[in-house]
């Protein structure tokens, strides 16, 4: 890979993948991917639809173990630790497609999303409104994503729109260092991606972001740095301009759709 | 939040409980105090299938270890009733820390299988362990504490106990963990992604669960005072199970309300007709084909769907108001919203 022109930071290292692979029986959905991502990096994770970029996510969260190679995450090796753990270290992610919980309201949603890394979540006596400084982060992240005059109804009530919103905001909610988004504008109008993209440039600098996003356009505008995925393979790692220029993936694009 | 008739309601509710001794005959205290034993029971029952998604088929079985110890320790050890009522909820608590262990690595129609699964052992060890059991004998002669023996001292106990039992399910339920809980139903995946110990909240559920169904076990050995292997059968946690379902799973007092109509319904047909399992059937297959969300669900979703559409004709009155003032208000239907 010829990547050396286009790399520039030296921060350290938020999450690294060594020689990650991961195989469904016969099919090899992940093979052999290495992958940096420096802290407070953008990061975009692109390519065609099945080429192993969602896998690579649930590699990463530890949703399912890797086949072989290593993940690390701040230096650590987390690559054995089950999920809650590693989000414990500071990860958050959102999916691909909507898992919220429906019969809550979006506040419930955003408060359990909160109290999910907080001992708190083990009292089992007091009402929830007491926890005041629960209910102001939920309203100050509510607020943030322009959700809050939503707060009362039922998740399964949002639009598709406002969904996406709060899938976010349910990744953000434990203040991660690393936040995982896998293609938060899927399935949404122009307005509304326009929305998510001004979102995702509001994140504070401090945020390390890896960022699926099948849309190139979109994906190219919001980050410093892009890995494209192809059959599972990563073949190239390059700042957004020097992927707009590389003649190989602009053929992918063009040919894979 | 609930508003101040729900307050109200529940006052009601608590007064007309206390009168029934007052104004009821014998027979009548003695099926309002299996309603709340066997409501009891269900509430245990829908804590953890109702507000965690996790449906037990085995409810009896920790009923039934509860009421065999009370049985046990008060007949043959002559143990203090207090104690043995302790030692009973302890038990269950033992067995059911072993039995969730167990049951909580599974979801759904699993879960469902391992807990029959082990209310099935109960029952066997009901029926084999001769020894302390009795076997089909059952333990007879449970003798009540000496201020409560006659029927009504016996049903103010009761209401009592669970009044105060359901106030603790209550909190536990409105509390962070209630909530955890909630979330465990609706989206067991994405919890993890949230930091959670899925496991962990889960057992931690069943023991609660298992907690309730011991008091009301507990309870019932008293009130029946014999147990026998009739008391742990399958029929017993089915019946819970159907109660949830027919006054609505997920509600606080749905399960209450089945058991009053299951135990008061049993109790007035079967003078007329031994085909009370038939028409038990019916009224499940009857309840989730028509009102899934059984009767509380069904009519809190109605008033739900009231409240909406009263406020949703408010915003079109005001913002064709507001039109006719000539200002730039959009009409707005319902709760959409143009965002
Ligand atoms: N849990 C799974 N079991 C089996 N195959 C899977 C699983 N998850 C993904 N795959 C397969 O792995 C490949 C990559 O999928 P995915 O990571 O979802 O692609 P992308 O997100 O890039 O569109 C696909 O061929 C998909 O069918
Ligand atoms: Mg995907």
């Amino acid at each position: 890979m010829s990547t050396d022109v286009c790399v520039t930071s030296d921060a350290p290292l938020a999450l690294e993948l060594i020689n990650v692979t991961k195989d469904f029986g016969g099919l090899r959905a992940v093979n052999n991917v290495s992958l940096k991502v420096r802290a407070g990096e953008r990061r975009a994770i692109i390519g065609p639809n099945g080429a192993g970029k969602t896998t690579l996510f649930n590699l990463i969260t530890g949703q399912f173990p890797v086949t072989s190679g290593k993940i690390l995450l701040f230096g650590r090796d987390i690559t054995r630790l089950p999920m809650h753990k590693r989000i414990a270290l500071g990860m958050g992610r959102t999916y691909q497609i909507t898992r919220i919980f429906p019969e809550l309201t979006v506040e419930e949603n955003v408060i359990l999303a909160i109290q999910g890394l907080r001992p708190l979540k083990f009292d089992m006596f007091r009402p929830l409104r007491r926890h005041r400084d629960v209910q102001e982060k939920a309203h100050e992240l509510m607020e943030n994503l322009g959700i809050s005059d939503k707060a009362k109804v039922k998740a399964r009530e949002l639009s598709y729109g406002d969904q996406r919103q709060l899938e976010i905001a349910l990744a953000m909610a434990s203040d991660p260092k690393v936040l995982l988004l896998d293609e938060p504008a899927a399935g949404l109008s122009p307005a509304e991606r326009v929305t998510i993209a001004n979102l995702i440039r509001r994140l504070p600098k401090s945020l390390t972001l890896v960022l699926i996003e099948h849309d190139m356009d979109l994906a190219l505008g919001l980050v410093d740095q892009v890995a494209c995925l192809h059959f599972g393979e990563c073949i190239a790692d390059e700042t957004p301009d020097c992927i707009r220029a590389n003649e190989m993936i602009q053929q992918i694009y063009l040919g894979g759709e | 939040m609930a508003s101040w008739w729900k307050y109200g309601v529940i006052v009601l509710l608590l007064i007309a409980a206390a009168l029934v001794p007052q104004a009821l005959p014998t027979f009548w205290i003695s099926i309002a105090t299996e309603v709340l034993i066997y409501g009891l029971l269900a509430m245990s029952v829908n804590f953890l299938g109702g507000y965690g998604g996790l449906v037990s088929l085995g409810h009896a079985g920790l009923f039934g270890i509860s009421a065999y110890t009370v049985g046990y320790l008060v007949t043959r050890m002559g143990v203090n009733h207090y104690v043995a009522f302790l030692a009973g909820i302890l038990l269950t608590l033992a067995v059911g820390a072993i039995f969730g262990g167990v049951a909580i690595r599974a979801t759904g129609i699993y879960f469902l299988m391992i807990t029959y699964a082990e209310g099935m052992v109960v029952w066997g060890l009901a029926y084999r362990w001769a020894k302390v059991t009795g076997a089909e004998n059952g333990i007879r002669g449970i003798t009540r504490p000496e201020l409560f023996t006659k029927g009504w001292q016996y049903y103010y106990v009761v209401l009592v106990i669970f009044v105060l039992t359901i106030y603790l399910m209550w909190r536990v339920l409105n509390s962070s963990f209630g909530l955890t809980l909630r979330g465990i139903r609706e989206c067991e995946p994405r919890m993890a992604a949230l930091g959670y110990n899925v496991q962990v909240h889960k057992f931690l559920g069943y023991m609660w669960s298992a907690f309730f169904a011991g008091i009301a076990g507990g309870l019932y050995a008293y009130y029946n005072r014999f147990v026998s292997p009739s008391t742990v059968q399958l029929s017993v946690s089915s019946e819970s199970v159907l109660m949830m379902v027919l006054g609505g799973v997920g509600t606080f007092f749905g399960p209450l309300l089945g058991s009053l109509i299951i135990i008061v319904g049993r109790n007035m047909i079967s003078l007329y007709t031994a085909r009370w399992p038939i028409i038990m059937g019916t009224i499940f297959v009857l309840t989730v084909l028509l009102a899934p969300k059984g009767i509380i669900g069904t009519l809190s979703a109605w008033w739900e769907q009231r409240k909406k559409v009263s406020a949703g004709v408010v915003e079109i009155v005001e913002a064709s108001a507001r039109k006719e003032v000539g200002a730039e208000g959009e009409v707005r239907v319902g709760t959409e919203s143009q965002s």
